[in-house]
């Protein structure tokens, strides 16, 4: 039999940086361990064994909980997706963990016969193949790697709190980094097209109005993305309304007030107006695409909202550029 | 989660009692809380809470429960991606959650 890593519970400066990385978006998809079978502590054949995926920030998340408690740790290939994400994309299921078991020849190792799988597994793994599939049976432990050591001390039983997601400050905020550096590609087009059409005016194109009124709606833009993707998620629970590319709407439209009226342009009422509508529309788009790190939004809703969203923020952006090319002829 | 609720009366979640057979799986896996289990059957007892994630039904050994079998986290930009793709005929990639 070959031997079987031991990892640390303790994060390092390393990881913590690794973490930092992944959180805003740098190689976030190359962040996977080897699957397989690890050891945290000194566990022996009677240790729980718990199952997560081989995305590097659920293992730690994992780990880091487990600094009291011997146990074995079965990485399943997720291709360096979460728990969750995987579950939903059918890489997390019955039939990989399976694969796992007898890959690490797990029956050899422990006497027991049982898997704790993180609850949120659930969308990809049917817990009562495991046993037909590998000779184990699994069982879901909490959503939460931080309510694992209650969770054993309390008998294998998690209760309410333990199984129901939550949706906190801090657990919104994190979410933020990698949401605006997503969109970095289709913002650097923007801001070119931005120039461009900046430079559009009686005189056929002026390379001083296309800095200067490019700068303007490039800050505009800036202002957009952290109404919708910054400001929108922190204060979700209190921006009135239930659908996403609305509350962007109402961030955006407050922030975009602040904006026009602390920029000092020498342009027209209709100028001002054009940059309110494009932050407007624009924080309205990054909201709606915050649906997708929510852990409350169904597709079906997603895809309702989007209807109505997709046609406000398509004609606001319009409205917006056409406003902004007609504008220096109306001096 | 009560103090987040999304759209009302839209998520795609169905529950067959007479396939249920009362094992309490589903109790067990939703993330919010939608069944319990009453008299040996599960209940929907929060219907609107529900956010398609399919943890019941994939975890239903009756094939009681059903839930929208479409694909895709719900990201926008994913979306619009897979409607993109559905024009133009081809698969979409997965996105980068």
């Amino acid at each position: 039999m070959g031997s079987v890593a031991r990892v640390g519970s303790h994060l390092s400066i390393h990881d913590y940086l690794g973490t930092i990385r992944a959180r805003i978006g740098i190689a976030r998809n190359q962040y996977r361990l080897n699957p397989g079978l690890y050891c945290i502590g000194k566990p022996t054949a009677d240790s729980p064994v718990f199952v997560t995926a081989n995305y590097k920030l659920s293992f730690d998340a994992l780990r880091k909980e487990l600094s009291d408690i011997d146990a074995w740790i079965l990485v399943t290939d997720t291709r360096g997706i979460n728990v969750w994400c995987a579950a939903g994309k059918g890489t997390f299921i019955a039939d990989e963990v399976a694969l796992q078991v007898k890959r690490s020849r797990l029956a050899e190792i422990v006497s027991h016969r049982e898997l704790i799988l993180p609850q949120l597994a659930a969308p990809g793994v049917a817990i009562y193949e495991l046993n037909k599939k590998c000779g184990f049976k699994g069982i879901f432990g909490p959503i939460r790697a931080a309510d694992i050591s209650l969770y054993l001390s309390s008998g294998k039983h998690a209760d309410e709190r333990m199984r129901a997601v939550t949706f906190t400050f801090s657990e919104r905020l994190v979410l933020v980094p990698v949401e605006i550096a997503l969109i970095w590609k289709l913002f650097t087009l923007v801001i070119l097209s931005v120039f461009i059409l900046s430079g559009i005016g009686p005189g056929l194109f002026s390379i001083s109005a296309a800095f200067s009124r490019g700068v303007i709606v490039s800050g505009a833009t800036v202002i957009a993305i952290i109404a919708g993707a910054l400001v929108t998620p922190v204060l979700l629970p209190f921006i009135p309304g239930r659908q996403f590319w609305w509350k962007g709407l109402l961030s955006g439209g407050v922030t975009g007030i602040i904006y026009v009226l602390s920029i000092k342009t020498d342009g027209s009422i209709l100028e001002a107006i054009s940059i309110w509508i494009w932050i407007v529309a624009t924080a309205s788009y990054m909201a709606m695409n915050f649906t997708g790190a929510t852990p409350y939004t169904s597709l079906s809703g997603v895809k309702k909202e989007m209807q109505q969203g997709l046609i406000f923020q398509c004609g606001g952006a319009c409205v917006a550029v056409l406003l902004w090319i007609a504008s220096p002829f109306m001096v | 989660m009560k103090n987040f609720r999304y759209l009302d009366n839209t998520a795609i979640l169905k529950l067959n009692k007479d396939a249920c057979i009362g094992c309490g799986n589903c109790v067990t896996v939703c993330p919010h809380r939608v069944f319990q289990l009453h008299t040996k059957k599960a209940k929907i007892i929060d219907y609107n809470g529900c956010m398609e994630c399919g943890a019941c039904a994939m975890n239903c050994p009756s094939e009681a429960i059903f839930v929208n079998p479409d694909d895709g986290c719900g990201c926008a930009a994913y979306i619009i991606q897979s409607w993109i793709s559905k024009v133009r005929g081809k698969t979409v990639n997965a996105c980068s959650c």
